[in-house]
């Protein structure tokens, strides 16, 4: 679904990508893993046109991304840290959003009835705690039935059960056949929805492996020690 | 674009920095035209406070307003409309709630109490003056991504304009005085909005004694209705291309 082709990306003297070749496919859900400053962001903002790589092609659904922003119908995209402007209130947001896709008729309100933000629609958006503008971010991610996800950090930020609704909502997608592209920095929150790790370091491609695989190679029962392991080795 | 415009301007509308400009702008205004017998002096103790207090909160509020609404730029980015779309609906917002703010603050007492010729050219200034600072702010923002760096631009070029600028021409005048330089005064004038502005409301009231050196020599050079013409347009100019300048730069711009 997305091709990625020797991405390279420049900032200054730094080699923030250095030649990513990947090739994500439809139903996979791909944690994204590295140390701080590794690429992981800059890979996603690659991804949903916000970083202009210096080389290389990025295909998404058979299209290359250059120059173009309709694909992004598709993605649904979930900031690590989101902020809002302070006067706007959440049913304004949601509105604003709406605004962009016009074409999209059937919403997915699941998530925004399970945290409960209908109820909070007039509350202006400075007001809101951390976890609350976590959990905004979060629906409108989820509101058109987006067929890729993009969540950085996803449950930072966000209670236990609001935690548990995302995952849940996160498995739901993988279900209906969604690519769901993941960067945590807490392995074992994902071992049961993960099933493909990818591992970036200063930028480039360290490995791109399913789940099972790397358990395998490694012999090792959880992702965490089987990527300590991979990495003594 | 519309849709976001509207959004983004009732959220600027309801700020609290916006509302006490409004305040300000009216408590100056109003209490200067009730302390006044004459309405021309009226007129002409308001047109220095707003040739300072204009093109300030227009320019610092656009810079921070834009630099505050990063995350929300980049999230904005990540939905299916096009870039320049979303610049210019934040552009549009502000320049009309500052121009919305000026009018309702300083506009309709000078509309009441000033002659109604005066009256337009003034608002119209000040309305291009909100237009202009909140341009040059996108330029500032988009050439210093560090925050504090872009607000010291803006002030500094708010410093520059509104403080140094005449100055600095009627420096190099006295200086150069045995050449014939009226030519490069103009030129020079040309390359400052809140001189232009001054020149196209003392052109309209015809009180050279007040108009600072550029002033002068636009009347000399262009006479009156030309000189208003001229320092239009190049008004207009200011308005378009700074921001013009910014939106190619976003386009291309790593967020």
């Amino acid at each position: 679904m997305i091709q990625i082709t020797d991405l390279s990306k420049r900032f200054g003297k730094l080699n923030v990508l250095d030649h990513i070749n990947l090739h994500l496919k439809q139903g996979e859900c791909i944690s994204l893993i590295g140390p701080n400053g590794c690429g992981k962001t800059t890979l996603i903002k690659s991804i949903l046109g916000m970083v202009l790589p210096d080389k290389g092609t990025i295909i998404f659904n058979g299209k290359d991304i250059r120059n173009d922003n309709l694909y992004r119908k598709e993605i649904g995209y979930m900031p690590q840290i989101g902020r809002y402007p302070d006067n706007m209130n959440i049913g304004q947001v949601i509105q604003l959003i709406k605004g962009i896709h016009k074409n999209e008729t059937v919403l997915d309100l699941e998530l925004a009835h399970q945290f409960n933000i209908e109820s909070m629609a007039d509350k202006k958006m400075r007001t809101l705690s951390g976890g609350t503008t976590q959990k905004v971010s979060a629906v409108l991610a989820f509101l058109f039935g987006p067929r890729v996800l993009i969540l950085d950090e996803p449950t930072a930020g966000l209670d236990p059960i609001a935690a548990e609704i995302l995952k849940e909502k996160i498995i739901a997608a993988k279900n209906r056949g969604c690519l769901i592209l993941i960067t945590s920095h807490i392995l074992s929150e994902l071992e049961d929805v993960v099933s493909q790790i990818i591992f970036m370091q200063d930028g480039k491609l360290i490995f791109h492996k399913g789940v099972d695989e790397l358990k395998a190679m490694t012999k090792q029962t959880t992702i965490a020690k089987s990527i300590i392991q991979y990495m003594k080795q | 674009m519309i849709g976001i415009l509207k959004y983004v301007a009732l959220d600027i509308l309801k700020n609290k920095i916006i509302i006490a400009y409004t305040v300000l702008l009216s408590l100056f205004s109003w209490s200067i035209f009730s302390l006044e017998d004459n309405a021309a002096k009226g007129v002409l103790s308001l047109l220095n406070i707003i040739l300072l207090l204009v093109p300030l909160v227009s320019i610092l509020f656009s810079t921070i307003y834009i630099y505050n609404s990063n995350e929300f730029i980049e999230l904005l980015v990540s939905h299916p409309v096009k870039r320049s779309s979303i610049w210019k609906a934040l552009f549009t917002g502000l320049s009309l709630s500052l121009i919305l703010a000026f009018v309702l603050g300083a506009g309709i007492p000078i509309l009441i109490f000033a002659d109604i010729s005066t009256a337009l050219i003034m608002t119209l200034s000040g309305i291009l003056l909100s237009v202009i600072f909140a341009a040059i702010a996108f330029l500032c923002c988009i050439i210093a991504r560090d925050k504090a760096k872009g607000i010291g631009i803006s002030i500094l070029i708010w410093i520059y304009l509104a403080l140094l600028f005449d100055g600095l021409v009627l420096f190099l005048f006295f200086q150069l005085s045995d050449y014939p330089i009226e030519k490069i005064a103009v030129l020079l004038s040309a390359f400052s909005p809140i001189d232009l502005s001054r020149i196209l409301i003392l052109l309209r009231l015809d009180v050279s004694a007040m108009m600072g050196y550029t002033g002068a020599v636009f009347q000399n050079y262009f006479g009156t209705s030309y000189g208003l013409l001229l320092s239009f347009f190049l008004l207009t100019l200011w308005s378009i291309i700074p921001f013009y300048i910014s939106l190619r730069r976003f386009n291309r711009k790593d967020l």
